[in-house]
């Protein structure tokens, strides 16, 4: 039982760590910054996901899994919420205007208007 | 063992390249970043050499408060940057900075590399009359019994440094709100995790302060991660940082070193000495002065990082005197 487990916790830890490494390729390579925060918040989310479960048969029940569940929650948490604030920070203007001749049917989407609207 | 020594090595390494890339970083803004990196970096330092309590103190304070004090005042200055980047101080003056920068971290390897072996150590004597002070953790028993002047001085001197703060304000702005912390505009993400946040780190704070007694934690560690709330709070635009000239807001600065002045100052008379306490109550009274400086801490803290008071904008105080 305890071999088994302890093949769970392996193989939970190192699915978690190829995230991670994929997440830091995502995070070199990726072209811009919304596809690097894409890569980052995959290793954020699953990649510590995964070495959570994996490390919840190490550790005593109850008092040890309700805190490393909690480090897992709050990291969701301030990822998420990093994530949006770092992506509206980012987000280039011409998406901005392009919305705003789709809410006005007369104006067609490339019309002078709509870029000087800076 | 050697997977363990292989680890070490790597760490070690990575913490003196990125302090080499700091040291090197041309624009302070990506210095202030890699800043807050090597303090988690150290962080697991701590953690390796069994130091848990330095270990939250670095990651809280060090990495954690310091950095958002830094990358504060690097987006600040950045407009000048390009201007004193030019000049510089010559060649030769760097040289004599690199050179007195490199004795004083050759002074420092000899005094830690030329200790006796073993090195002299009072930590027989602390764990032996731990048990007089009530306390479990033997760094929370230094810190408030045998090197309390020092704890003392500590959260003293934090109040002359948010005094040095306010007095950068201008003159028409005093008496008003710190101004660093501009609301985020309405509609984002972050009045949402200032909303559900605070009451787990609040929680998490106080267990950091009621641990410190006999576990890791303790009032600075507790006291950094209820100021991250607040400013959490204020950065959101829920809570308006208080004036200030607010008499309660000044009253909470000082209520911690007042506590530990006074209780110390009764030690003269009833334990014989200052900062002395009666053995009897030893864990009450330490616990009061780790309570009342958790709260001092927490709002000096929030404070440094709200800056000096600013001048109001119009519309706030209409809309105030409407109401």
């Amino acid at each position: 039982m305890s071999l088994a487990l302890d093949l769970f916790t392996i193989v939970a830890v190192t699915l978690g760590a190829i995230f991670f490494l994929a997440g830091t390729v995502g995070l070199l390579r990726f072209p811009d910054t919304l596809t690097r925060l894409h890569a980052l918040t995959k290793a954020d989310n699953l990649g510590l996901g995964l070495v959570v479960l994996g490390l919840l048969p190490q550790t005593t029940a109850p008092f040890g899994w309700i805190g490393l569940i909690a480090v897992w929650l709050l990291a969701l948490l301030s990822g998420a919420t990093v994530g949006q604030l770092l992506a509206e920070a980012v987000r280039p203007p011409e998406w901005d205007q392009t919305r705003t001749p789709a809410a006005s049917p007369d104006v067609p989407p490339n019309a002078p208007e709509a870029s000087s609207h800076d | 063992m050697t997977s363990a020594l292989v680890v070490d090595t790597a760490l070690v390494l990575l913490v003196l390249g990125l302090a080499l890339w700091i040291t090197a970083a041309r624009a302070a803004y990506g210095a202030a970043v890699g800043f807050v990196a090597y303090g988690l970096l150290l962080t697991i330092v701590w953690v390796r050499l069994a130091a848990v309590d330095v270990a939250m103190t670095e990651a809280a304070l060090g990495s954690g408060l310091t950095g958002l004090l830094l990358l504060g005042a690097a987006a600040r200055l950045a407009p000048y940057e390009a201007a004193e980047y030019q000049r510089r101080p010559g060649l030769g003056l760097r040289v004599l900075v690199g050179v007195l920068c490199a004795a004083l971290a050759a002074g420092l390897a000899a005094v830690v590399l030329l200790l006796p072996d073993p090195a002299p150590s009072q930590a027989l004597a602390v764990a032996a009359h731990l048990p007089a002070t009530g306390l479990g953790n033997p760094v929370t028993g230094v810190l408030m019994a045998y090197r309390a002047v020092d704890t003392l001085l500590e959260s003293v001197v934090l109040v002359p440094a948010l005094i040095g703060v306010w007095s950068l304000s201008t003159e028409m702005a005093w008496g008003g709100r710190p101004g660093f912390l501009t609301p985020w505009r309405s509609g984002s993400a972050l009045p949402l995790l200032a909303r559900v946040l605070p009451p787990f780190g609040i929680l998490v704070g106080i267990h950091l302060v009621w641990a410190g007694a006999d576990d890791p934690g303790g009032k600075f560690q507790g006291a950094a991660v209820l100021a991250a709330m607040w400013i959490l709070v204020m950065v959101a635009g829920l809570r308006e940082p208080p004036r200030v000239s607010d008499r309660l807001m000044r009253f909470l600065l000082v209520i911690g070193p007042l506590c530990f002045i006074g209780i110390g100052a009764a030690g003269i008379r009833l334990a014989g000495a200052f900062l002395a306490y009666p053995e009897a109550y030893a864990k009450p009274l330490i616990l009061a002065i780790e309570v009342g400086l958790t709260i001092s801490v927490t709002a000096v803290l929030g404070l440094l990082l709200a800056g000096p008071p600013a001048p109001e904008p119009q519309y706030q105080r209409q809309s105030r005197r409407r109401s």
